[in-house]
């Protein structure tokens, strides 16, 4: 393959979405050629994205596909991307969304319809500009992008309480953010740059002034900013509300890939530039984390709505992801990246098939349902598949990366292990029961019986999804080949923090 | 020409025109309109002489361009062109011909018929521009006075609405009462020093001793400068003048003579090296921009919001005459184009929502803009995100480079002021984004299609916005350049 095209891969698969929002701005208002339209392109994008992980060099460390020019020159800023095993397959969990929401949303989305799309693929733009950007200004700047699309998705095409939704989950990651802001502009002023593996080696090699003093803040500086997105326990309270009020595609996008723009950051700045810093705060970080798999589990299992049910779920799956990460082994951090693709896949379906049921309904109250699974089987059966993959059926997606995460949490602390083995049991009790008071029994209430089954669009949004989440279950190693020298890459300097220790 | 033989000559020689080249164009075009307004027929006049306006502000951008290739003293070492005031005769140039773009169709809607009214927005860049180049105290208070008494008319230009006349006495009033400041804080300078050339000034303070008299005389010409660019604790007039104003109006007097204002306290601060600088900024930054936002948390007249907006910019602005002068001059100088950039652009869109009268200018009004009219509201976020501070825009950059320039020169409790203002600011902008988009539109708010000239305005406005926010290297850089020749 010509490195012409290695090279401008990234910049393709990244603006894309944009071009084609930008095309969308001239279309007339003709609802079915703009969703065709948005289907095409998202569809292109991620056809064009696939060649990331086909042609990526597998056991070879370091970023690929880069581009790296000057932007700006006061302040110094670069145009700087590039990919490891872990970006890799978060851009490609985004492109593999997109289109599945542009199809859940073509008739759930009515009015207004130019905009949702062009919303929808300005987001995706920022969204994979988050996981390439290698530049910290760059990355700041995707990070705060993908906030203004979001927000207007919840508050336009939200439901009732949308509005109040929109601007507290704006107001939450943007106050936040300010916070990693300030620590990026320090590090900016001590070393004149923003690129990440140029700061990198400036830590590393001790350049930096006043660094020891300054580090714990900006440590925390970068993770309130994190820990907010993730949502990590007590910075969750925006999500119920941002969930249950967005529309379907804003919750899969929600889910599926804004909440792992905080585990990726956690992984790669936290991580990658102030590892001694992670390895001290890393006790109360896996407490936080456990306290989050278990309160999110609890209160999913109490929660009469399905949609915050599936939202109180996502905090508990993201604690599997802070606990892998914040364990600094090999098999957690794998399983962590795992999980953040398997909760990709298997939330944003399970969103979309709430999102299914609400378009007939008009309601996500467990209570208005019971016996659906006599008038819609075939949607029954998806939901079931979904629910095992993510309840973390072994065979499934969900399996390998909690599986991962867990043995990885048990060297470094058996009772992290233990306790967060707790959040598997939880996990099955609440979906399962959720399943049996929707799915089982007799049909409760006389509208359900006549509830149309899924249609032709429905099925194929949801195949992939069930398709991918059982291909990641069977064959790991199809990911974790390309995830497991990146994470290597990240925890050499723990290795040597580790060796330092013991040898005093 | 070198100065020792300017300061004999009696006669200015054909260089001493060139330095003020852009000013004689604008006195021209100006007077061009003030002749032909009485020999016109009334309904055809608006349309011609609005034309013969336009073409006098590209002229004078054009004769900047020419200037600037002839840099250097004129008129007896009061006149002086150099970057610096290329920058700013440029930029005065540019918001005159937005505003005249925006006002043509808006004089229309409002049925106003005054030729004068464009010759007193020539008039009035003229002093603006005046202000920039003049190197000598009587000649920028001269320049300060064109200016002001052109705005003082044009903002009682809805001469039907009692708001617009009591916007206009009061910010008379309280105007002459403030150029009298600058004017005492002139005459001592001259006793401390001998000398009104800021030039001379600036040589004998830095010379060693320093009179008391001199930081008087500086704060009382801070006190005159402050109320001009409003900001606190001289910001009072600022809500109720910006209330009753014409809207192309508030959007010219809200940045034009702000920037020249901003381009006097420089060359006061910087090249006079005016005494005390540092504490008198970090008091007055500070409180504009916390009284400034705080002020525009409670406002649902999105003028008066705007205003106290313009409140709290002026205080991130002024953060960059607290710092160093190799960084803090050209920060302040991106600052001050590219608010007026945004802001000129905002007050284009709220001048056509306004409506006849201006009758639509609360929030409610702005209920449900998304959808009935989808650009509009979608080029005024664009506006409110670049005064966020969102990047990509140029209200990042200039908040960016001012925060980076205070942090060089070790202002940090003044950047975290700073900061945290940006972060509440932010609610204000986004409430009224909120209402645009997630509100439901009210039926009985029309708004007409977008004319040419309002989106001509609204174009370059929007361009030089984001121009900024991409590729600002160009543009600082230029504004770095006075920062060195300053130096040498």
């Amino acid at each position: 393959m010509s490195t012409a095209l290695d090279n401008s891969m990234l910049t393709l698969v990244t603006f894309i979405p944009l071009a084609g929002a930008l095309l969308l701005l001239l279309f007339p208002r003709r609802d079915r050629d703009i969703r065709l339209f948005a289907l095409v392109v998202s569809l292109l994008d991620f056809v064009l994205s696939l060649h990331l992980p086909v042609h990526f060099q597998r056991g070879q460390p370091g970023f690929q596909y880069e581009v790296n020019s000057q932007w700006i020159s006061n302040p110094n800023i670069h145009y700087h991307m590039g990919v490891d095993g872990v970006s890799m397959w978060l851009v490609v969990l985004t492109t593999f969304l997109t289109p599945l929401c542009v199809l859940i949303s073509w008739k759930s989305i009515h009015e207004r319809v130019k905009e949702f799309f062009i919303l929808l693929l300005v987001l995706q733009t920022a969204l994979i500009g988050v996981f390439v950007a290698l530049d910290l200004f760059l990355f700041y700047f995707f990070w705060e992008a993908t906030l203004i699309p979001m927000a207007l998705l919840i508050g336009i095409y939200g439901h009732e309480r949308r509005v109040y939704a929109a601007v507290k989950f704006f107001l939450y990651t943007m106050v936040a953010s300010m916070f990693m802001l300030a620590a990026i502009l320090w590090l900016y002023a001590k070393t004149g740059t923003f690129d990440f593996v140029g700061i990198q080696t400036a830590i590393r090699s001790g350049q930096v002034e006043n660094f020891a003093s300054a580090a714990p803040w900006l440590f925390l500086g970068f993770f309130i900013a994190f820990a907010v997105k993730v949502p990590v326990f007590p910075f969750h309270t925006w999500l119920p509300d941002a969930h249950v009020e967005a529309p379907t595609a804003g919750s899969v996008l929600l889910a599926g890939v804004l909440l792992k723009m905080g585990t990726y950051g956690m992984l790669r700045f936290n991580l990658g530039l102030f590892p001694e810093q992670s390895r001290s705060n890393a006790s109360w970080i896996m407490v936080l984390a456990l306290i989050g798999i278990v309160y999110g589990a609890l209160v999913a299992m109490v929660q009469p709505n399905m949609k915050k049910l599936i939202a109180y779920s996502s905090i508990s799956h993201l604690g599997f992801v802070v606990l892998g990460i914040f364990s600094f082994t090999q098999a957690g951090l794998d399983g962590a990246t795992f999980v953040m693709l398997a909760h990709g896949v298997s939330t944003g379906a399970l969103f979309m098939l709430a999102g299914i049921l609400y378009e007939r309904r008009h309601t996500y109250e467990i209570a208005e349902f019971g016996g659906l699974a006599t008038p819609m089987p075939v949607y029954a059966t998806f939901f079931l598949f979904i629910v095992l993959a993510s309840v973390g059926l072994p065979l499934l997606n969900g399996f390998i990366g909690e599986f991962l995460v867990l043995s990885g949490a048990f060297r470094d602390r058996a009772v992290y292990g233990i306790l967060g083995a707790t959040g598997v049991i939880w996990s099955a009790c609440y979906l399962l029961w959720m399943y049996q008071r929707v799915f089982y029994g007799k049909v409760t209430h006389q509208i359900n019986l006549s509830l149309p089954d899924l249609s032709g669009r429905e099925r194929a949004a949801l195949w992939p999804a069930a398709a991918v989440a059982l291909v990641m279950g069977v064959a790991p190693l199809l990911w974790l080949n390309a995830i497991d020298p990146a994470v290597q890459t990240v925890l050499a300097p723990f290795s040597q923090l580790a060796s330092k220790v013991a040898g005093r | 020409m070198n100065s020792a033989n300017t300061m004999t000559q009696v006669i200015p020689q054909a260089a001493d025109y060139v330095r003020i080249l852009p000013e004689i164009v604008l006195a021209v075009f100006g007077m061009i309109v003030m002749v032909l307004d009485p020999l016109m027929d009334e309904r055809r006049s608006q349309k011609v002489l609005g034309a013969v306006a336009l073409a006098g502000s590209l002229a004078a951008l054009v004769a900047t361009l020419f200037q600037s290739q002839y840099p250097g003293l004129g008129f007896w070492n009061m006149v002086r062109v150099d970057s610096f005031s290329v920058f700013f005769h440029f930029l005065v140039a540019a918001v005159t011909a937005v505003v005249i773009l925006t006002s043509y169709d808006y004089m229309e809607v409002q049925g106003i018929r005054a030729g004068e009214y464009y010759a007193l927005v020539l008039f009035g860049a003229l002093g603006m521009s005046l202000m920039s180049s003049a190197v000598e105290l009587v000649l920028i208070f001269i320049a300060l006075e064109i200016s002001s008494i052109s705005t003082y008319i044009l903002a009682g230009f809805r001469r039907r609405a009692a708001i617009s006349s009591e916007s206009s006495v009061k910010y008379f009033l309280l105007g002459s009462f403030a150029t009298a400041f600058f004017l005492y804080g002139v005459a001592l300078m001259f006793g401390a020093t001998g000398s009104t050339s800021i030039t001379v000034i600036g040589d004998a303070l830095r010379s060693g001793h320093i009179p008391i008299l001199a930081y008087v005389g500086v704060a009382l010409m801070f006190v005159g400068l402050g109320f001009k660019v409003a900001a606190a604790p001289f910001h009072v007039w600022t809500p109720d003048v910006y209330e009753g104003a014409p809207a192309p109006v508030v959007g010219f007097m809200s940045t034009a003579p702000k920037a020249a204002v901003f381009a006097v306290l420089l060359r006061i601060m910087f090249q006079a090296d005016a005494p005390g600088r540092v504490w008198l900024i970090w008091v007055v930054a500070a409180l504009s921009m916390t009284l400034g936002n705080i002020g525009a948390l409670v406002q649902d007249n999105v003028k008066r919001l705007l205003a106290y907006s313009s409140i709290a910019h002026a205080g991130y602005l002024l953060v960059a005459f607290a710092a160093l002068p190799n960084n803090g001059i050209p920060a302040a100088m991106f600052y001050t184009a590219s608010y007026a950039a945004m802001n000129v652009g905002a007050f284009a869109v709220i001048s056509h929502i306004g409506g006849k009268g201006e009758r639509y200018v609360t929030l409610e009004d702005y209920e449900g803009l998304g959808r009935r009219s989808p650009l509009l509201a979608a080029i005024l976020t664009i506006f409110l995100l670049s005064l966020i501070g969102i990047p990509i825009t140029g209200g990042f950059f200039a908040k960016f480079y001012v925060f980076s320039a205070a942090l060089q020169a070790n202002l940090v409790g003044l950047v975290i002021i700073g900061v945290l203002n940006s972060a509440v600011a932010s609610y204000y902008y986004l409430r009224l984004i909120v209402v645009m988009y997630m509100r439901e539109a009210r039926e009985d708010v029309p708004v007409s299609p977008i004319p040419v000239g309002l989106g001509m305005a609204l174009a370059i406005s929007l361009v030089a916005t984001i121009y900024l926010g991409v590729l600002p290297g160009r543009v600082l850089d230029y504004a770095a350049r006075t920062a060195a020749e300053w130096a040498r």
